[in-house]
């Protein structure tokens, strides 16, 4: 059986072009620098690195919300160009966002019911009624129930938020969703139960994702495949075994000792040299 | 005799909702020289603890305390004119945002003179010398350049860095860190830390690290502090917790790591909780 490719990469530029004063001269940086992959349906692939090394413009670029420079993306096999073709609803609706800081991302004068219904009203022609099942539903799904249809966002804990953001994302059905550092915002047992949920949605909806973090214990419990990005370049990509195993680009490596390890024995070794 | 030492400290605030006791009947003792670690979750009165010790907290904070004694001075009758000779000298601390605690309308270089110019007796010149000095310990690039730098001109790391020299500017005895390196990169974290420890390894101050990451206890600390909803849960050194939690939320902690997962499914503190043990 061949693969599953939902979504394919090739070569994306991303150039930001700045200027310094009206007439000043014209920067440009180029916030990625030729970045191909693909995305197997089903399966997750996290994208490692630190601030400034281009992970959420790969992010934005993927979600449809700005254009490539360079470079083709192929979704479910159709090239898709957001700065010569408009975006189809149908589109839209394949590709979803949950962004890091569920603090910033739910608008605060907004109901949560209106959040999850808002994207059923621009993207498709169902009835009220049928949104508001439709919202409803994704509220059970996430853990959450249908009397938090009415409420603020303001009245909800950080990993509840994460949990309307992540149903907002669900509900027009898509088959790829980009996390953009779901859970670095909030508790250690709420990043379990967030993640989780994560788990528990793949299965159940057989979806993709794209997880992008900087926490490498996380990536190692949630991936199948790892690409480390370092100023725009993909500097290693495989699979979670063949990445964490046996990391080849010196950065991987500095990226590795840089993470705090909080095993017996690492301990153990730390206060045998302090002594 | 311990450094700081903190006997039954409660610290409530008023609400609308009546009171609201952040921290109940909490004991901490620190030595001279030793790493302690305050690790929980939000609203485990982590940092309030701290901000109590600081004299920080906002004017609907109440504390109680059978004993708060920093090196024989007593924080809870001190007055405030005395208090802010000790804190910022003796006492001092960094926080959790570099680019915020750092004043956007004034050059490093100035905050940083600040400091020196309220607690030491250095003339101007002296005090510049000063603080080139405390920018090289702190591993900045081109000290003499940072000082007329603002803080956007430079990276969460880099400010966090001038915040540790301002800290340090006046050799406290005790360091009071919250959460220096949640904003930071992993990689950024690590050289935060290796400063910190370094320049206590140095100096020989007590330090103080408030975290809730158990990845940053097990590089750092000495001894150990678990919180949970204001209580302390468990006290031990690093070792003893690590290899053999005593308390069941230090043990659903310690599990809910993603690098500790056994099976498919992560175990969260609230399994913990629904169990009833605990607190």
């Amino acid at each position: 059986m061949s693969e599953d490719i939902i979504l394919e990469a090739r070569n994306l530029v991303r150039e930001y072009r700045t200027k310094e004063g009206m007439f000043g001269k014209l920067n440009i940086t180029r916030a990625l620098k030729g970045i191909s992959f693909k995305l197997e349906r089903g399966k997750t692939l996290a994208v490692v690195g630190e601030s400034g090394c281009g992970k959420s413009t790969l992010a934005r670029i993927l979600t449809l919300i700005d254009p490539a420079t360079e470079g083709d993306l192929l979704i479910e096999g159709k090239k898709i160009d957001i700065a010569q073709q408009k975006i189809t609803p149908e589109m839209r609706g394949k590709v979803q966002i949950v962004f890091q800081n569920p603090y910033g991302s739910l608008n605060p004068r907004q109901r949560i019911g209106d959040v999850l219904t808002e994207p059923l009203m621009i993207n498709t022609d169902m009835t009220p009624q049928e949104r508001r099942d439709k919202a409803m539903e994704m509220l059970v799904k996430v853990g959450l129930g249908p009397e938090h249809y009415n409420r603020y966002p303001h009245m909800f804990s950080g990993g509840q938020r994460q949990r309307v953001a992540i149903a907002r994302a669900l509900v027009l059905n898509p088959s790829l969703l980009i996390l953009d550092e779901p859970v670095s915002a909030l508790d250690l047992s709420v990043q379990a139960q967030i993640l989780n949920l994560l788990a528990d949605l793949q299965e159940e909806l057989n979806l993709t994702y794209l997880f992008i973090s900087h926490d490498l214990s996380v990536v190692r419990y949630i991936a199948d495949k790892v690409m480390v990005m370092y100023f725009g370049e993909v500097v290693e990509y495989g699979t979670r075994d063949e990445v964490f195993g046996d990391p080849k680009h010196d950065y991987t490596k500095t990226l590795f000792n840089a993470t705090p390890r909080a095993d017996v024995a690492h301990i153990k070794e730390r206060l045998a040299r302090t002594a | 005799m311990a450094l700081l030492e903190i006997e039954n400290l409660t610290v409530e605030f008023d609400t609308v909702n009546g009171r609201f006791r952040a921290l109940d009947n909490v004991s901490y003792s620190v030595n001279a020289g030793e790493v302690m670690a305050i690790v929980g979750e939000s609203g485990s009165g982590k940092s309030v603890a701290m901000l109590a010790v600081m004299g920080l907290l906002a004017n609907n904070g109440h504390i109680k305390a059978d004993k708060m004694v920093f090196e024989g001075l007593d924080l809870m009758t001190m007055s405030p004119r005395q208090r802010r000779k000790v804190i910022g000298k003796d006492i001092s601390m960094i926080f959790q945002e570099p680019i915020a605690s750092l004043n956007p309308c004034f050059t490093i270089g100035f905050q940083i003179d600040e400091t020196l110019k309220e607690h030491t007796e250095l003339n101007k010149k002296q005090r510049k010398a000063r603080a080139v000095e405390l920018l090289n310990s702190v591993g900045m690039p081109e000290p003499e350049k940072t000082l007329k730098k603002f803080p956007h001109q430079m990276s969460g790391g880099q400010c966090q860095r001038v915040m540790i020299a301002m800290a340090i500017a006046c050799e406290p005895k005790l360091l009071i860190a919250d959460e220096p390196t949640t904003a930071l990169d992993v990689t950024i974290q690590k050289q935060i830390l290796d400063l910190l420890m370094d320049l206590q390894a140095k100096s020989g101050m007590g330090l103080i690290m408030i975290t809730h990451d158990m990845g940053v206890v097990a590089e750092t600390a000495d001894r150990v502090v678990v919180q949970y909803k204001g209580k302390k849960m468990e006290e031990a050194d690093v070792l003893s917790l690590f290899e053999n939690p005593q308390n069941a939320y230090t043990r659903a902690l310690l599990s809910a790591l993603p690098e500790n997962a056994t099976g498919d499914r992560l175990p969260t503190v609230s399994d913990f909780h629904l169990n009833g043990e605990g607190a």
